[in-house]
């Protein structure tokens, strides 16, 4: 029966390791931008945090209440945005996310759609914030 | 690594015993029971014997035993046989919104060919009120559905008063009792309900086998347009083994059903205790003694379902849940929203139902490794805000 159940798995190998061993998980300290995306009704609920030092992303931390595949992509959304400029990181697509994940189950796509959302949101809030400065 | 199988509600492994019985009629029984010769004669003799056998499970005649497919498929064949054959006296249907989806889909199907369907509510605990069917009744109303136990929340339905109020105006009640036949006695005649679905790999019977017992002079459509078979209620090749081993499995249940009820009672209130006194914000969904001796389901708060699911997995505990991330429709259990559970309680809960192989060894890993499960999610968790509670 064995053989039978790695044909079969829901989730790609990637995703059960972000799954099982998540990376920047927690609260930070003074963050520079938060975004928070998904409500309680759809079951997944994403928050992210940012610290940016000269236009670069140099830290990210997330909290999440979700599925595997919520799990999974807010892992690796926060070590993809890890050094990358502003202006990159708003180009981190679903897809994006998705494919560094080896990819996702069909109906799991819209957990992707949540990352890019709150990594979205995180770079409006720090764009916000700097702008009060 | 150690396997625990904690989903008997979603289906039980068949019975040696049962297979066994089952073997012979895929080789030399494979006679095709409607034929006049003897390999004909020997399958209806293997499927009358064990119809005798369903029928004795329940308390009814063989002749108000027809077998289907499946559970759902009884469903069906209830809800839209007796719609059918009623609706020029009334098209009003009554059950009620933590039905399984094989009686309210039929419904909802039946609501877009001009039937009027009520879906009562249900308590906190998932009980239904024999008030609200008696206030619920026009005199269009041909039909009454209420299940016998809820499959999710292990709800037990007090049907035996609905049957009643049901037949006092002479209207016809159907119960789905996939959960309850072969682990609670169920009496046709003191429970005094005219249509029953039953399915066989809910009590270690095989799948793809299931029965409608259908009370003697109950007015219903047949589902399957064909042959003779079933006195011509359900057309189609009966599946010889599949109901030679759901003959079995009824058999056995007679026998076992008592002992082992109380096993697995003592069994899941440990289960439930235990997590109470090892977790800190659990709630427990469906009634607390009116339950199905194997249910236990619990909303662990700040968690998602099916991450929960995929921590029991890789340390080897199967379990379910009704959270919408584990479901292809993306919507949280209708049976968890019905009680009133917001939605991130719904999408908490964790279904762990217990069964024939299930040891107390099992349980204690369960309470071991559980706790250990929530604590790393709920550190994951943006709700869990520990200390604020």
């Amino acid at each position: 029966m064995k053989s039978r159940k790695d044909l079969w798995s829901l989730y790609s190998e990637k995703v059960m390791e972000h799954f099982q061993n998540p990376r920047n998980v927690g609260e930070m300290q003074s963050p520079d931008g938060i975004g928070h995306a998904g409500n309680p009704v759809c079951g997944d609920i994403m928050e992210l945090y940012i610290k940016v030092k000269d236009d670069i992303i140099i830290d990210a931390k997330f909290k999440t209440f979700g599925c595997g595949a919520a799990i999974a992509t807010s892992s690796i959304l926060t070590e993809m945005v890890k050094g990358k400029t502003i202006e990159e990181a708003m180009k981190i697509s679903n897809k994006a996310v998705a494919e560094a994940l080896d990819g996702l189950p069909p109906i799991k796509m819209h957990c992707s759609v949540l990352a890019e959302e709150a990594l979205g949101l995180a770079i409006e809030d720090y764009l916000a914030k700097s702008k009060r400065k | 690594m150690r396997r625990i199988y904690l989903d008997y509600a979603a289906t039980t492994p068949t019975h040696p015993l049962v297979l066994k019985a089952m073997l012979p009629w895929f080789t030399d029984g494979f006679g095709n029971p409607a034929s006049i010769h003897s390999f004909g004669q020997e399958a209806k003799g293997a499927i009358e014997e064990a119809r005798e056998k369903v029928a004795r499970l329940i308390g009814a005649k063989s002749e108000e035993i027809v077998f289907t497919s499946s559970g759902t498929e009884a469903d069906n064949f209830a809800i839209k046989g007796v719609a059918y054959a009623k609706e020029h006296k009334g098209k009003h249907i009554i059950t009620t919104a933590i039905e399984h989806h094989a009686v309210i889909e039929p419904c909802k199907f039946l609501e877009k060919r001009g039937f009027k369907v009520t879906y009562l509510p249900v308590d906190k605990d998932g009980l239904v009120d024999p008030r609200h069917v008696k206030k619920a009744i026009t005199d269009e109303t041909i039909l009454i559905s209420v299940m016998h136990a809820n499959n999710e929340i292990g709800t037990i339905e007090p049907i035996k008063e609905i049957a009643r109020i049901a037949n006092d105006r002479g209207i016809c009640f159907h119960t789905d009792a996939v959960q309850t036949v072969g682990h609670l006695p169920v009496d046709v005649d003191e429970l005094k309900v005219d249509l029953v679905s039953i399915s066989a790999h809910k009590f270690c019977g095989p799948k793809g086998v299931g029965a409608l017992y259908i009370r003697k002079g109950t007015k219903i459509v047949p589902f399957m347009h064909g042959g003779e078979q079933e006195h011509g209620r359900r057309a189609s090749t009966q599946n010889v083994p599949g109901i030679v081993g759901f003959g079995k499995a009824c058999e056995l249940a007679q026998k076992e059903m008592g002992q082992e009820k109380v096993r697995l009672q003592t069994l899941r209130d440990k289960l439930i205790s235990g997590i109470l006194d090892r977790i800190d914000d659990v709630r427990l969904n469906g009634h607390p003694t009116q339950r199905l001796p194997n249910n236990v389901n619990i909303s662990l708060e700040f968690v998602e379902g099916e991450s929960m699911l995929l921590n029991l997995d890789l340390v080897g505990i199967a379990a379910s849940t009704g959270s919408a991330c584990s479901s292809s429709v993306l919507e949280a259990s209708h049976v968890l929203l019905a009680l009133g559970l917001p939605h991130e309680l719904a999408h908490s809960s964790l279904r762990l139902t217990l069964g024939q192989e299930t040891t107390e060894k099992d349980i204690d890993y369960v309470l071991e490794k559980l706790p250990q499960i929530v604590k790393k999610l709920r550190v994951m968790s943006p709700l869990y805000k520990p200390g604020k509670k």
